[in-house]
């Protein structure tokens, strides 16, 4: 390959040992991105962007905290007061943990309004969706290290979850807590993994998920495929490369972004109770419940629909389902059109009742439940599903506008 | 449409009741607190330290620190603020945390639970919370040993400190329909029946300053994190016009 | 992509205002981080100024005082310790203590503010290692230090001999008498 490029020097160097050119090429200069990209394409970098930012805190939250059943919730205060910079690092951690699902959360939306999990997108669609799984499990553990009275009671809940399962369930919860409730062994063990396992397996993932996305290619908001229309030196007609130019329109994202997250850390980094929970701020105490307990926001459209189901197996089984079916999503949609642009209006409508369905129930999921409530996410559940169902009958003959040829 | 807005209320009611603290509870005013109000913090750390410490620690907090942030000089801070010693006798160095002498089995023992550490009391009850529960002690001859009971925090296993100051009061009740048929009294109002050494506003006053030094100790670096806060966004502001402008230049090629 | 009126010295220079107005940027998110690496107020107070009461040291004995997780030894030399000062200095790579970290009030032949009492860290100059008194006089070793790590010595001023690895005197730290019998470790007092 080293003598495919003309690089000479340092570089020259290199690049016969190590294919430093070849890469830069395939992931920026030479990578052809469609040029229309909109709004909802800036939120595959700020998602890396706050994954290395939750990488680098951590390191450094990692140095001073101390997982023990007896120090945790004092470490924390003690890094919020006695460490230099110390509170800076641990809210850029928080309010990170929260800006990471929201960010994924409007990029998998994207993915939704113009197709992009489609053939020939499947597994860039898959790996994206155990990214969000490994997120989840990232975000469960960690949430537990702060060791207040939420990280300690959610623990509690969500480990007893896996007590639905059939004989083994009460085993498994013992196997997983390693001690009779929620306590120091159960700690160490979160956190090893959440620093040390699930990071590793999660930067992994992002790499297939780009590699992925790099072998086949950007969809965009016409869903048009670029490559069908190229030029004498097959470059597609309607790609940019992704540097410069999608590399300073991003940096252009990443400030706006900056500005917003600055203004949560900086200003409001308890975000009203939603980004670091009230009763966090009280220790463990694994002999008095909090009042109310509702797990961090980014879960609670899960937890809603685990509440709506009054039998606790089946309640389980539907809060995995509702993942699963993420997970299926390519196969649920049969259509030939990619972009909601040229889509049935009964896809736009179905779209519509997803996202009532969802928004409804992380509202419900973050309060107590009351008769009403619950008949509420009962009906927002068969939403959040029948969005899956009703794609898969309406996609099979579905009546589309044209797509035209070249991008807008 | 009316069963539309009822439902609807029913699912956000609660939430309003939520911010506003729940509950038929009284007193149930608002304050405001004024970080840039030093001295108001310095008057509710003297209160916290002669009312307050001997039984509630404050564990995270530094002397020191207390001392720097509020504008009052160490050896000050030695004089007016510490009353504990060390194991060997010695007066707590300003360096040292807020902690205090009782043990926690003593405390489980007088009080039924131990008080808890107070760093943190504002951020997980709120200032409008503790400036509530403060003022709303009222005499209870029910409750032995303790005499008093409290309107926002009913039952609590924690005496009356500040009596000196207030005084005793009793509640005035009124009689209000719970929405499902039944009828219940709850607290509106407080009468004082034996005068303590400060009026009401006196005494209103003490109990904000005194609330305005645990918001500040639970949360000893807000004032630093709006001021580095207000840099950084400044900062990122000017950096935008400069991206906005690259962008704008190279997409020019674009379109 | 680039066409012919593209104004290249308007890019170049905004490209490169923004390449150094985020290098500002990073520069700035750096100094949290590492400054989260300095000592923290706990670290602080751990390490703040401690009394020790030496008035029941007999003569020739040592005891080790704790200082910010340091041993600090303080020497009651006895007269025959003080005797053998002036005579290794021939021996010695820094007699007059010219290169070597003390006060200047411990800046003399004793190292202390009083002959009698040495105050220092019982830290090696050499790589860290905590020599070990031997307060007999022999006549190989006229007495002070030895560090058993790679065999530097001293003498009873901690004063470092020639032809051993540790390159300075052992260190003298901030003290001063609060009274006759009690000393302070940390600070240098009013002089």
């Amino acid at each position: 390959m080293s003598e495919d490029n003309n690089s000479k020097g340092l570089l020259g160097w290199i690049d016969a040992r190590f294919p430093l050119s070849k890469m830069y090429d395939e992931h920026l200069g030479k990578y052809y991105a469609p040029k229309n990209f909109n709004f909802w394409y800036f939120f595959g970098s700020l998602a890396l962007l706050v994954l290395v930012l939750q990488i680098v805190t951590g390191i450094f939250l990692t140095m001073h905290y101390k997982p023990d059943g007896d120090m945790a919730f004092k470490s924390v205060e003690h890094i919020m007061r006695d460490v230099d910079w110390g509170w800076l690092i641990r809210y850029l951690h928080s309010t990170g943990a929260s800006a990471f699902f929201i960010v994924v959360y409007l990029h998998m939306f994207r993915a939704l309004l113009y197709g992009s999990y489609q053939k020939p997108r499947e597994l860039i669609w898959l790996f994206g969706m155990f990214i969000f799984l490994a997120l989840m499990a990232e975000a469960f553990m960690g949430y537990l290290l702060p060791w207040g009275q939420m990280s300690y009671w959610g623990a509690q809940v969500i480990i007893s979850l896996f007590g639905a399962v059939p004989i083994v369930g009460d085993e498994l919860t013992l196997w997983i807590r390693g001690d009779f409730v929620v306590s120091d062994a159960t700690l160490n063990r979160f956190f090893a993994l959440h620093v040390v396992a699930v990071p590793i397996v999660l930067l992994m993932l992002v790499v297939m998920h780009i590699i992925a996305l790099h072998e086949v290619g950007s969809n965009n908001p016409d869903g048009i495929d670029i490559k069908k229309t190229k030029d004498a030196n097959g470059v597609p007609l309607d790609g940019i490369p992704f540097h410069p130019y999608y590399s300073v329109k991003d940096l252009v994202g990443v400030v706006v972004f900056l500005i917003l997250f600055s203004v949560v850390v900086f200003f409001m980094p308890e975000m009203g109770g939603y980004f670091l929970e009230y009763a966090n701020f009280v220790p463990a105490n694994q002999f008095k419940t909090p009042e109310h307990i509702a797990p961090v926001w980014y879960f609670t459209p899960f937890y809603a629909i685990l509440r709506a189901v009054p039998d606790k197996l089946l309640g389980v089984i539907a809060m995995f389902s509702a993942i699963v079916v993420l997970f299926l999503l390519p196969w649920f949609d049969r259509g030939k059109v990619r972009s909601i642009r040229y889509r049935s209006t009964s896809f736009k409508w179905l779209l519509a009742m997803l996202i009532v369905s969802f928004v409804g129930l992380g509202y419900l999921g973050a309060l107590p439940s009351t008769g009403v409530r619950t008949l509420f996410a009962q009906i927002f559940s068969v939403g959040y599903f029948g969005f899956f169902v009703g794609l898969w009958f309406i996609s099979k003959n579905e009546v589309t506008k044209p797509v035209p040829e070249r991008v807008r | 449409m009316r069963k539309i807005l009822i439902i609807v209320a029913a699912l956000i009611a609660p939430t309003l009741g939520w911010a506003a603290g729940g509950g038929a509870t009284f007193p149930n005013d608002k304050i405001e607190i004024d970080w840039d109000d030093k001295a108001a913090m310095q008057r509710g750390a003297r209160t916290y330290v002669n009312y307050c410490m001997s039984c509630h620690s404050a564990e995270f907090s530094r002397y020191n620190r207390v001392g720097a942030d509020l504008g009052i000089a160490d050896d000050l801070v030695r004089d007016n603020l510490i009353f504990t010693t060390d194991i060997h006798g010695e007066k707590t160095k300003v360096g040292e945390l807020m902690k205090n002498t009782m043990k926690t089995a003593y405390a489980e023992e007088a009080f039924g639970v131990a008080p808890p550490d107070l760093s943190l009391i504002a951020r997980s009850r709120g200032v409008n919370w503790l400036y509530n529960y403060l003022r709303g002690f009222y005499v209870d001859e029910s409750r032995t040993g303790l005499g008093v009971n409290n309107g926002v925090f009913a039952n609590v296993g924690m005496p009356h400190v500040l009596a000196e100051l207030q005084g005793l009061q009793i509640p005035k009740y009124r009689s209000e329909s719970d929405g499902h048929g039944g009828e219940h009294d709850v607290i509106v109002g407080f009468e004082i029946i034996k005068p303590g050494s400060m009026s009401k506003s006196e005494y209103d006053n003490t109990i904000h300053d005194l609330v305005a030094f645990l918001d500040y100790v639970a949360e000893p670096y807000k004032q630093t994190r709006r001021n580095v806060g207000t840099g950084v966004i400044i900062f990122l502001f000017g950096f935008l016009i400069l991206a906005y402008m690259l962008k704008k230049e190279y997409w020019k090629d674009v379109h | 992509m680039p066409s012919d009126d593209t104004d290249n010295d308007r890019r170049r220079f905004l490209t490169a205002a923004t390449v150094v107005v985020g290098a500002v940027g990073t520069v700035a998110v750096a100094v949290p981080f590492l400054s989260s690496w300095s000592p923290s107020a706990r670290a602080k107070t751990a390490g703040a100024p401690v009394v020790a009461d030496i008035s029941k040291l007999e003569p020739g004995q040592l005891v080790i005082v704790k200082w910010r997780g340091k041993p600090v030894w303080v020497v009651r030399r006895d007269e025959a310790a003080l005797e053998t000062l002036p005579e290794v200095t021939d021996q010695l790579r820094d007699p007059d203590s010219e290169s070597s970290n003390q006060p200047v009030y411990a800046t003399n032949e004793y190292r202390s503010r009083k002959p009698e009492y040495l105050i220092m860290e019982g830290i090696c100059t050499h790589l860290g290692c905590s020599p070990t008194y031997q307060p007999e006089i022999t006549a190989d070793f006229q007495g002070g230090f030895f560090c058993p790590c790679h065999g530097s010595k001293f003498d009873f001023a901690g004063r470092v001999y020639k032809g051993v690895p540790a390159p300075l005197n052992l260190p003298v730290p901030p003290h001063y008498y609060m009274s006759d019998g009690v000393i302070l470790i940390g600070e240098d007092g009013v002089a």
